[in-house]
């Protein structure tokens, strides 16, 4: 591992004043010492913003939950407002990595963690999002885990996250502060697709720093999240989806669908919810909605199987939800 | 850098490079070689410890990130020469072969009996569903035995649960 210096923040506006290029700050480090391990990261300084008092989860106005941005992947999923009023969202996180990881990782640490891939953490090889310009050897090898929707010729990476998906389908307002003031980033806002930059992950600049997720009130109807994945836990989502379904009077009164496992960020599907509004919630229309969402996947050879995959469950998650 | 840590109740003192992981300050400065190096990577678990009281990956956690944290090591977890229960229990259900993983799924079994709330399979999530055979694969998923000795270890943490 390179040689880096260590210092500890005491305060956002601090950590803010104290950001310089070659800086990056520490959360959780659940994925940033090891992309420093194995040399993919290479900061020449951490700020550690993991002891910042951002750790609190409190009901705000309107109706809204404040999540802090040091809190605890564990602590927001064992929450009782979270599990009672977002249960999609306690789902999420717990289908996330293993009980030692969420224990240690944050909610912007979560966020952050890096869009990726096996090549992008082998250092042996060329990759565009580590090394702009050098390719994507992905795209001919090995990417049966990765994306379907709004790849480009240079990255085919996907966003881990299964939190983020969750925030995602219910708009969670992602709080920053940065050199630049403070600003509101609504899900899923925050990522972006790779186009010509898959070195960027997310929309923040250099010195942005995440300080709380605010939650909007839970959409009326009811939610689910389903991650299909090849062990049964602690393994990354092949497919997953977060979905909310209100139905009236047999027809679709509101509805909230994301993926995740399937893009460079968690998508919203956006297409397939406009699909469902108004109509009838009927396993017919829910397979419609679905492969209007899907006409736009350009899956590579050995990931086209992701394509049914996500179709079926968005069937199965929303047949499950439909009353 | 100068830092203190508590392991096992007992201050310590060290001075680390940044570079240095928990595992490797725990292992090579402090002799506690308890907790393994399996995949240095947070995937394994062989490298479990309590870090104020909850179950972590060492190797993922910088010294200097957890300076002034109290640290429990598997060599912590007895009380003198009376084994923990989950020493105990380990034992009396042969609940390892080779012992590489053991310390890990000890400190991991010590911090899951202390965690709050639902797992990823429990169906109600506002009832507390008891640590039964099921919850407790679950629970303890960031912990591999390549002997696959999880018959036993499911068997073993069980009993302690109850």
């Amino acid at each position: 591992m390179k040689p880096f210096e260590y210092a500890r923040a005491a305060s956002p506006a601090e950590a803010v004043r104290g950001f310089a290029p070659g800086t990056m700050y520490l959360g959780g480090g659940t994925n940033l010492v090891d992309l420093m391990k194995l040399g993919v990261a290479e900061p020449e300084r951490l700020l550690d913003v993991s002891r910042l008092p951002l750790d609190a989860i409190e009901q705000t106005d309107g109706d809204r939950v404040r999540v802090g941005a040091t809190v605890r992947n564990t602590d927001l999923a064992a929450h009782p407002v979270i599990r009672s009023r977002y249960p999609m969202l306690a789902r999420a996180v717990l289908a996330g990595a293993s009980g030692q990881v969420r224990n240690v990782a944050t909610v912007g640490g979560n966020l952050l963690q890096r869009t990726r891939c096996t090549y992008f953490q082998d250092v042996s090889r060329p990759c565009n999002k580590r090394r702009p310009g050098s390719g994507c050897p992905a795209i001919e090898g090995d990417h049966a885990g990765l994306a379907v929707l709004g790849a480009s010729d240079a990255c085919v990476a996907t966003h881990p996250s299964d939190m983020a998906v969750a925030l995602a389908a219910l708009g969670a307002d992602v709080h920053v502060t940065g050199p630049g003031g403070d600003r509101i980033i609504p899900m899923p806002g925050l990522h972006r697709l790779p186009g010509d930059e898959p070195e960027r992950d997310t929309v923040l600049e250099p010195g942005d720093l995440i300080t709380a997720v605010e939650l909007p009130p839970p959409p009326p109807g009811a939610s689910h999240y389903r991650k299909v994945r090849e062990r049964s836990s602690f393994a990354f989502a092949l497919v997953s989806v977060a979905a909310v379904l209100d139905v009236r009077d047999g027809a679709v009164a509101g509805c909230r669908i994301a993926l995740g496992g399937v893009a460079h960020v968690p998508w919203r599907a956006e297409r397939a919810e406009q699909a469902l509004i108004g109509g009838p919630a009927t396993g017919e229309a829910f397979l419609q909605a679905a492969e209007t969402e899907l006409e736009q996947a350009g899956p590579l050879p050995r990931n086209a199987y992701k394509v049914p995959l996500a179709r079926n469950l968005i069937v199965a998650t929303l047949e499950e939800l439909a009353p | 850098m100068e830092i203190t840590l508590r392991v096992n109740g007992v201050p310590r003192k060290a001075d680390v490079d940044p570079r240095m992981s928990l595992l490797d300050l725990l292992r090579e400065r402090l002799g506690l070689i308890g907790a393994k190096k399996g995949c240095d990577h947070g995937q394994c678990g062989a490298c479990t410890v309590l870090i104020d009281g909850r179950r972590a990956n060492s190797c993922l956690a910088l010294a200097v990130a957890v300076d002034d944290r109290d640290i429990t090591t598997v060599e912590g977890l007895a009380d003198g020469d009376e084994l923990h229960p989950l020493q105990a229990a380990f034992i009396e259900h042969d609940a390892f072969q080779c012992g590489y993983c053991t310390p890990g799924q000890l400190c991991s079994a010590e911090g899951m009996l202390g965690e709050p709330g639902p797992s990823a399979i429990t169906e109600d999530l506002l009832t507390d569903p008891g640590l039964t055979p099921d919850e407790i694969r679950e629970r303890m998923s960031g912990n591999l035995c390549r002997c696959g000795a999880y018959v036993n270890i499911v068997t073993a943490i069980g009993e302690v649960a109850r």
